[in-house]
């Protein structure tokens, strides 16, 4: 087994955790982590691809998309986050 | 004028409006706003009377070529959207302007209230929502997709408390979406190394990773654009939020992902998309067309039969695929362009309509809305153009449309789809006239709370009348489509005229 082909794999495995969490959980903050955990996973299988071009120095178009997709998916968490904050907060008030 | 800026424009003045409107007050905010709305317009003509010229125009940002560089590119279909989306945002930035000036109801005051959160927002969607439709590569359309998604999300819940619970199941379907639509373009980048569009369709092949890129694409897409049965995130979301923010919505951001899906379709996977796929699309646009009607029908809130109407008109955008798919040449393109269009300016129409009704009588309860015909006849007019171009009844944009969808149902033996668009046809008119019907009762009519106020029925009333009226633009588009042909769509075969 090659380490990119591990990479590929390990990163198959944490889309399908992510996946799991974000659609069977029930907290809100455990779905927005498994949403975290998705992107993760799908960061780990581009960075993986970046073993496809031959040589010493792998390919750095994939280190780009995913510092992108990083930014993309922290300002998601923010937003997310937000929401559920207000959202527990406005269940709180009603329960009180 | 270089074509950096000409495809810059579009993109660049709402997110640097978007900043200013964030940091000034609001003298500036106003200012900023008149400023865009001009730009905007000024920038969607230029890159128009280009295409028309020159016929496609394309640049590489900052002078990098794919697959790192960005590549933004402006065929005819592309300049019809971004027309599209700056005449509508223009009137909705019009309305919202009185509808958040007039009334303080669940608006928190002060510069930082949610009101004035709106307009920053709503700039950046209104952006992302160019670059969208003029950007080349699927990466990058990626990033507008999370863009216009987030900006969606919270606008949603600026209508406060009750919207939050639908503005979080949006979110939560707009990010699975975008996530698929990711791990698409990661395969596509693993497996041929491109990322840009035309790149993608030259080196397309039917192997496993593509068959696996284009089914985690295309079905991430049709759940951004609501298509039935994925369309239950869609009414809460829609007639949740605040009125300008419905129509933006419904008319705009829709079409975004739909525009998405059609361009992969015809320009990345053409090897991957047989006849029996494309029929398979249809079936779930009609399934669309006949199920969303029929709950528009059992609505009781006017907003969401509006809402509801929306799935409804989805489905004819995917009826595009089945009648195009393969053909050489096809008229369907353009009855979508024709029905994009027309259903934008309508449905901004009717939702800006009812939110002026909403602030009059402080409902949207149908029933409440007894003779609005008489004591808000503004927007109850503007609704009721609205509501005739949806239907479908001539001159209006989506008349044309449909009758493109039937000759091209015609033109191609696929007889089929004749009933479904007939049926949806009768629907239409039934959830509209069981509206329009009760506005003209004048049997227990009681007055408004508040009078209407003109500000918010005027760019309601603007735009219902354009849709009724683009037939006579019908020159207009065939020649941008044919002058700057999208690759991959076939070549349309005679026009309306």
């Amino acid at each position: 087994m090659t380490p990119a082909l591990l990479y590929g794999l390990s990163g198959a495995l944490l889309v399908a955790i992510g996946l799991t969490g974000a659609i069977a959980s029930r907290s809100l903050v455990r779905r927005i982590l498994g949403f975290n955990v998705l992107g993760s996973g799908a960061f780990v299988i581009i960075i993986a691809f970046a073993r496809r071009v031959a040589g010493p120095v792998p390919d750095p178009v994939s280190h780009a998309l995913v510092l992108t997709g990083i930014v993309v998916t922290v300002s998601a968490t923010a937003v997310a986050l937000a929401l559920a904050v207000r959202l527990g907060d406005e269940e709180d008030g009603r329960h009180e | 004028m270089s074509d950096a800026v000409l495809l810059g424009a579009p993109v660049l003045l709402p997110l640097a409006a978007a900043v200013l409107a964030f940091a000034g007050g609001d003298r500036l905010r106003r200012g900023v706003t008149v400023a865009l709305c001009a730009g905007l317009a000024l920038a969607a003509a230029l890159l128009a009377g280009a295409a028309w010229n020159r016929g496609v125009i394309t640049h590489h940002v900052g002078g990098w070529l794919p697959p790192l560089g960005i590549l933004l590119r402006a065929d005819g279909l592309a300049v019809l959207m971004v027309i599209m989306n700056t005449a509508v945002g223009i009137a909705v930035s019009v309305f919202a302007a009185g509808y958040f000036g007039g009334h303080d109801e669940g608006h928190a005051a002060g510069p930082h209230g949610r009101t004035a959160l709106f307009w920053p927002v709503w700039f950046m969607l209104w952006g992302a929502l160019n670059a969208l439709f003029l950007s080349g590569d699927v990466f990058n359309l990626y990033v507008t997709l999370e863009l216009v998604g987030l900006s969606g999300v919270a606008l949603i819940s600026l209508a406060g408390t009750k919207a939050w619970p639908a503005a979080m199941r949006y979110l939560f379907v707009s990010l699975l979406a975008s996530l698929s639509y990711l791990l698409g373009t990661a395969l596509l980048y693993g497996q041929f190394g491109v990322l840009d569009l035309a790149g993608l369709g030259r080196a397309m092949a039917d192997v496993p990773a593509a068959r696996a890129a284009a089914a985690l694409m295309f079905v991430g897409l049709a759940a951004k654009t609501a298509l039935v049965p994925l369309h239950a995130w869609l009414p809460p979301a829609h007639a949740g939020a605040p009125a300008p923010v419905s129509a933006v919505l419904s008319a705009l951001v829709i079409k975004g992902s739909f525009y998405l899906f059609l361009r992969l379709w015809f320009q990345v996977f053409p090897v991957l998309t047989p006849a029996v796929l494309a029929q398979a699309v249809g079936l779930f646009g009609s399934a669309a067309i006949l199920w969303g009607s029929a709950l528009a029908l059992r609505q009781s809130r006017l907003k969401m039969v509006v809402a509801y109407s929306t799935v409804a008109q989805v489905g004819y955008l995917f009826l595009l695929f089945p009648l195009a798919t393969g053909a050489a040449a096809s008229v369907a393109p353009l009855a979508i362009a024709f029905h994009a269009v027309s259903h934008a300016c309508a449905k901004a129409a009717m939702f800006m309509a009812a939110g002026g009704l909403m602030l009059a009588y402080g409902t949207d309860d149908i029933r409440a809305l007894r003779g609005a015909a008489v004591q808000a006849s503004a927007p109850a007019l503007a609704f009721a153009i609205g509501a005739m171009v949806l239907i479908g009844l001539p001159p209006g944009g989506n008349f044309t449309a449909k009758w493109l969808l039937l000759s091209a149902s015609i033109d191609t033996g696929q007889w089929w789809w004749i009933p479904v668009i007939a049926a949806g046809t009768l629907l239409a008119s039934g959830y509209l006239f069981r509206v329009l019907t009760v506005f003209m009762e004048s049997s227990g009519s009681a007055a408004p709370a508040s009078a209407p106020r003109v500000s918010l029925a005027a760019p309601a009333l603007v735009l219902a009348v354009a849709a009724l009226l683009l037939a006579l633009a019908a020159p207009a588009v065939t020649g941008v489509l044919e002058r700057a042909p999208a690759v991959g769509l076939p070549a349309l075969a005679g026009g309306p005229s």
